[in-house]
């Protein structure tokens, strides 16, 4: 870059951010031009929304500096921001639906005196801003809450633009639009950048990377993996790099046709858990799987894909839309978990945190939770039976802990991990769904939980396994349903096990991808 | 013993109020000469303790379904109308002439209707605790009025009576029967899943659910349980004074019984929770207030204290008051 | 779709029907209901319960609820009262009961917003303290008499009709009028309507949370001393044990109203209805005559259930809301 001809709008050095127990951001660097639409790439956790909030001056970052025109800055809060020229629309559309458009564009500083709101001139001042999105039309006097969802991200948008913003960041604007609204946005995108704006844009779509921006950079795991000129990064490449595989090092792209790889169980009786056609609006759609006895059935795509979207469905803890589940052949209703559990079911939820322990209990009392929730009786399991329970399976995962009685939050995220999994194996299940069972846990605990998976599938169960690392689906899983936006993109099994294969069919809509001779990658 | 779960910090929060209590205590033992001393007036026992307790049952009474709701993460105000819904319906039944059985039934269903409407209100339509049960605050001292039929009415029912002011040996009834309905709470809490239960509900409700519990029907049955707790202190408070008053029986209870919880080291935000810690609360507040009226202060100014220890405790509970506290104390060492 | 809509003008026109038909029934039940000099005494007898509902409104608008006012209002008319006795004039004594009102509503503002403490909990303690300080002020009641607040109490202007507008009713209309304007035109209104929407989104939106969390129950604070004052004029004596229950009816007004206990939706003037509908219940009951005020409390309880209940259909039907 000639950094002399066009000092960067904004830009940020070897940025760092610590949380407790986690680096989520180590060293980042990040250059935004006037004039570009950039795109913010990355897994869960690779630290895009930690950058945000960093540049935006929700979180103090704990190293490294930020530069605007060149000179250093220190937002402290998104308002100083904005006093900056960054202004930022969030994933979660902020706006208020009970005010009025023109307020919610103008909140905070609505013309007039120092305390008396001039109406007049603040509608005239919102209709200003919503022609300069493309909503000219609009009555600023309606509530925000009663357009469109496109249509308020378009009013953040208009906020956003109000500040006589020079940086504007979208965090996943798109999450929540169908295509033609995606589309108008984009124009929108575009436009701005032409009248000089850099434009930080986040999202999980690739085509949407491929559709407007001009510069990728790419996050892994609070590194930076990579910046790109759009035009230059296939998507196997794009990829590649989110995931962190190194495609030279498998060789070939090409998978190997050899027979090797394992059985099929096409003569099956009827599956041991079969979704049809399952659709819940704005999530997945139309996704069909089938998962028999023994089998560990691999669930992959990029965040967002749908992935996390259908293991809650298939464990009730959404309601379906549409579609079928049906349990050994059939038609179960599945309205709750309870349900779910009722079927010989469990369920590991990907965030541990909020939907998996329950703080403030102790490991034993969290280890025997669903045991006392399954039994119909009102008494309690004997404190015997707990505390063997308890000592068998500690025993069993080797989970480490100093007593049973220690909350379960004082405990490392792999043993709270083998805590929650155990609390399902004392209820033994025929079918475990388990989403990113091993995220943010040490490598030790990561051998035991697949070790774990392979022995439950010895004895007949079913596992259904959610996982962003590719290798390890690999491993783990007789067969892969890939998902992408939100649909089932291809069931990979047998010879197409690698993971050169499963990221191509990721990646999807490449020049290079071509099914393997092993089988054919269409939905089954 | 009674703490319900194991946690060192959980028993490590029963010991503030406990400390507290035992401080005041020691406090009156020096400057309030006498205050122990207990004597026997035809054959009972009295004096300032035996006072405290019998004082502080109905306190103790509706404290037990409260520590149960606060545990959920919820809290009930309608227990003050509550109780005076059942001390009416008991005074009407027993005017009527009606049996202890079957007015004693009336009341503790009337209270469980109650409670199970804001159960209902809180799990089924997701309505804020605080915005449902603040519906029967109002709505039911009305309900009591008109039950009443709009004035004190007289409890006539030997009884019931002898709940409020009978003896067993020496000792006076109320706080007995207090007492014996937090042990029984405690047992069913410790000796059923239901305190697990409820614990987990407050503690992180999703989590609970996913794991396969019914967290609605918990909250349902926690609500109503608090109702029928409030209904048993409204039948014990309107017959220690013979009279069931609608507009006044159960007067501020609430405060009083929420006071006593937060104080006895369960968390408004939900989960960890204790039953003996409720019942040194609630001691320590009925301690507290005749200490003031002791040292010479009127009765009715006794809310000032309480209203500056329950603030005092709030902000021990805080965690951003003690980290401002903290970081006032670390910044002279610093310097 | 129109979520917002609904949510915003549906429950203020339920308010303004059920108004309505309440007049209706009560003039086809009560003949002479309908008069100017009913609705005068309406206004004249229930101003302080106005006040009081203009400050809830603003602090349920910010998610918040303040339960300090009923006695915070009995501590203001006998701090008044005992301020008159020690041979205050009455206007620099009103003024410092005022003052005292909005440090007291300022102080449980502050502890809310630094320590995160809930709202309900900390109130609660003022609600005790307030209760207290007034019994400490006295624990009897106090009749004012001063020439200048016997002439305050019993100016009256007429109107049509010949129905007295007394000063009471005065300062309620006055403060009415300026608590509609408050909440429509400032910044500081707006920005109640913000913080009750959604704390975050006004954090993002740059707006200044803390001061107007503390301004809104400073606010509420003033509020129960003007209704304590607006009371003293209507009995001429202060008395320290009223008060309790009073948070209950002022909640009950702002939310039949049309105010979402949630924060963030309601007006001031669907407040002004909500009283309406107070004052004519209980004034069709004194009508009537031989019920007692229970109905009173039941009318107010049944009618509150039903808005709660109609509210929170509202805004779970309709669209899909990304911030649920």
């Amino acid at each position: 870059m000639t950094a002399t001809a066009n000092v960067p709008l904004l830009q940020a050095r070897a940025v760092v951010k610590v949380f407790p127990g986690v680096r989520a951001l180590d060293g980042v660097d990040f250059t935004l031009q006037s004039g570009e639409i950039h795109a913010l790439i990355g897994e869960n956790g690779a630290g895009k929304s930690t950058l945000i909030k960093v540049l935006t001056g929700v979180y103090p970052r704990d190293g490294g500096e930020l530069l605007a025109g060149g000179s250093p800055i220190q937002p402290r809060s998104p308002a100083d921001a904005e006093r900056l020229g960054i202004s930022t629309v969030y994933q979660e559309i902020h706006l208020l639906p009970a005010l009025s458009i023109a307020e919610n564009i103008l909140l905070g500083r609505q013309p007039g005196h120092p305390a008396w709101i001039d109406w007049k001139s603040l509608r005239r001042r919102a209709a200003a801003a919503l022609e300069r999105v493309g909503l000219a039309g609009l009555d600023p006097g309606t509530p925000a809450g009663a357009c469109s969802l496109a249509v308020q991200q378009l009013i953040a948008v208009a906020r956003a633009l109000d500040v006589q913003a020079r940086v504007l960041i979208l965090d996943e604007p798109t999450s929540s639009l169908d295509e033609q609204e995606a589309a108008a946005l984009f124009a929108l995108m575009r436009h701005l950048r032409g009248a000089g704006l850099g434009i930080l844009f986040v999202t999980h779509f690739l085509d949407q990377v491929y559709a407007v921006s001009d510069r990728i950079t790419i996050l892994r795991n609070g590194h930076l993996a990579g910046v790109f000129p759009t035009a230059q990064l296939s998507r196997l490449d794009l990829v590649s790099h989110m995931l962190g595989k190194e495609l030279t090092a498998s060789g070939s792209i090409e998978t190997s046709p050899g027979p090797h790889g394992h059985d099929q169980k096409d003569a099956a009786p009827a599956p041991l858990l079969e979704a049809r056609g399952l659709t819940r609006r704005g999530a997945v759609e139309n996704i069909d799987l089938k998962l028999h006895r023994g089998e560990a059935l691999g669930l992959a795509g990029l965040l967002g894909s749908g992935r996390t979207e259908t293991a809650r469905l298939l464990f009730g803890a959404d309601r379906r839309s549409a579609g079928a589940i049906l349990i050994d052949g059939k038609p179960v209703p599945l309205r709750s978990p309870r349900d779910a559990i009722r079927h010989g079911m469990a369920f590991c939820s990907e965030d541990r945190k909020s939907e998996g322990i329950i703080p403030g209990l102790s490991v034993r009392d969290n280890l025997v939770l669903a045991m006392e929730a399954s039994r119909r009786t009102l008494r309690r399991l004997s404190r015997a039976k707990r505390e063997e329970l308890a000592h068998r399976f500690i025993e069993a995962l080797r989970i480490k802990t100093p007593a049973l009685d220690t909350p379960i939050e004082n405990l490392s995220g792999g043993n709270q991990q083998k805590v929650l999994l155990a609390r399902w194996l004392c209820l033994e299940p025929s079918l475990f769904i388990l989403d990113e069972p091993t995220r943010g846990i040490d490598v030790g605990a990561k051998v035991e939980i697949e070790r774990l998976i392979s022995r439950l599938r010895r004895r007949g169960r079913g596992v259904l396994f959610v996982s962003s690392d590719l290798e390890e689906v690999v491993r783990v899983c007789d067969r892969i349903a890939v998902l992408r936006d939100r649909c089932k993109a291809a069931e990979l099994s047998g010879s197409q096990l690698d993971a050169t294969t499963v990221m191509h069919t990721i990646a999807g809509a490449d020049p290079v991808r071509q099914p393997a001779p092993g089988g054919d990658p269409a939905p089954a | 013993m009674m703490a319900c779960r194991t946690s060192s910090a959980v028993a490590r929060s029963w010991l503030w109020p406990l400390a507290g209590l035992l401080l005041l205590l020691a406090f009156n033992g020096i400057f309030a000469p006498g205050f122990f001393r207990l004597a026997f007036v035809e054959g009972r026992l009295v004096g300032n303790p035996v006072h405290i307790a019998v004082q502080s049952s109905k306190i103790i009474l509706v404290a037990i379904g409260m520590t149960l709701v606060i545990a959920t993460k919820g809290v009930d105000l309608s227990v003050g109308s509550v109780m005076a819904i059942s001390g009416s319906t008991a005074a009407v039944l027993a005017a009527a002439g009606a049996s202890f059985p079957s007015l004693f039934a009336a009341s503790l269903a009337a209270g469980a209707a109650v409670g199970l409407t804001n159960g209902l209100l809180v799990a089924g339509l997701r309505i804020q605790p605080i915005v449902a049960t603040l519906i029967f605050m109002v709505l039911g001292r009305g309900v009591a009025m008109l039950i009443a039929g709009g004035q004190p009415r007289p409890i006539q029912n030997e009884t019931l009576l002898f709940l409020g002011s009978g003896h067993f040996w020496i000792l006076p009834l109320p706080p007995l029967l207090a007492l014996a309905a937090l042990l029984a709470t405690a047992a069913v809490v410790r000796f059923t899943p239901l305190g697990l239960f409820i614990a987990a509900a407050g503690s992180n409700e999703t989590a609970a659910r996913l794991a396969g519990l019914p967290a609605a029907r918990i909250k349902a049955l926690v609500y109503t349980f608090s109702g029928i707790a409030a209904a048993c202190a409204g039948l014990i408070a309107a017959a220690r004074v013979e009279t069931a008053d609608p507009s006044r029986l159960g007067e501020l209870v609430e405060l009083d019984a929420i006071f006593a919880v937060v104080v006895g080291g369960t968390a408004l935000t939900g989960g960890r929770f204790s039953l003996a810690g409720s019942l040194a609360g609630a001691l320590l507040i009925q301690t507290l207030t005749l200490t003031m009226i002791n040292q010479g202060m009127p009765p009715e100014i006794t809310p000032v204290p309480k209203a500056l220890v329950i603030v005092a405790v709030c902000l021990l509970q805080s965690g951003e008051f003690r980290k401002r506290a903290a970081g006032l104390f670390r910044r002279p060492a610093a310097a | 779709m129109n979520l917002a809509f609904r949510q915003r003008w549906l429950p203020t026109l339920v308010t303004a029907a059920v108004l309505l038909l309440l007049l209706a029934a009560a003039g086809a039940l009560y003949p002479g209901f309908l008069r100017p000099l009913v609705f005068a005494n309406i206004l004249r007898n229930n101003a302080y319960l106005g006040i009081l509902a203009l400050g809830m409104t603003f602090v349920i608008l910010s998610g918040g609820i303040d339960l300090s006012v009923g006695t915070l209002l009995a501590f203001s008319t006998i701090l008044l009262a005992r301020a008159i006795e020690a041979g205050l004039h009455p206007l620099p004594a009103a003024f410092a009961v005022a003052a005292v009102g909005t440090f007291f509503g300022a102080g449980q503002g502050l502890l809310i917003h630094s320590f995160r403490l809930p709202p309900f909990l900390v109130t609660l303690a003022g609600m005790f303290l307030a209760k207290g300080l007034a019994f400490a002020v006295s624990l009897q009641s106090l009749t004012i008499s001063h020439p200048h607040f016997d002439a305050a109490a019993s100016f009256r202007i007429l109107v049509p009709g010949r129905a007295p507008l007394t000063t009471a009713t005065w300062m309620f209309l006055v403060l009415l009028a300026a608590g509609i304007l408050l909440a429509r035109r400032t910044r500081f209104g707006r920005n109640v309507y913000a913080l009750g929407g959604s704390e975050d989104t006004a954090l993002l939106m740059g707006l200044p949370i803390a001061r107007t969390r503390v301004t809104v129950y400073a606010l509420s604070g003033l509020c129960a001393a003007l209704a304590g004052l607006a009371m003293t004029l209507n009995t001429r004596s202060g008395n320290p044990a009223i008060g309790l229950g009073m948070e209950l009816d002022a909640i009950a007004c702002a939310v039949i109203g049309g105010t979402l206990l949630t924060g963030g939706v309601g007006s001031v003037f669907g407040t002004f209805l909500g009283v309406l509908i107070f004052g004519s219940i209980k004034t069709a009951l004194d009508f009537h005559g031989g019920l007692d005020s229970s109905w009173l409390r039941i009318a107010m309880g049944i009618l509150l259930l039903a808005f709660i209940v109609l509210q929170r259909a509202l805004s779970r039907s309709g669209s899909p809301n990304p911030n649920s």
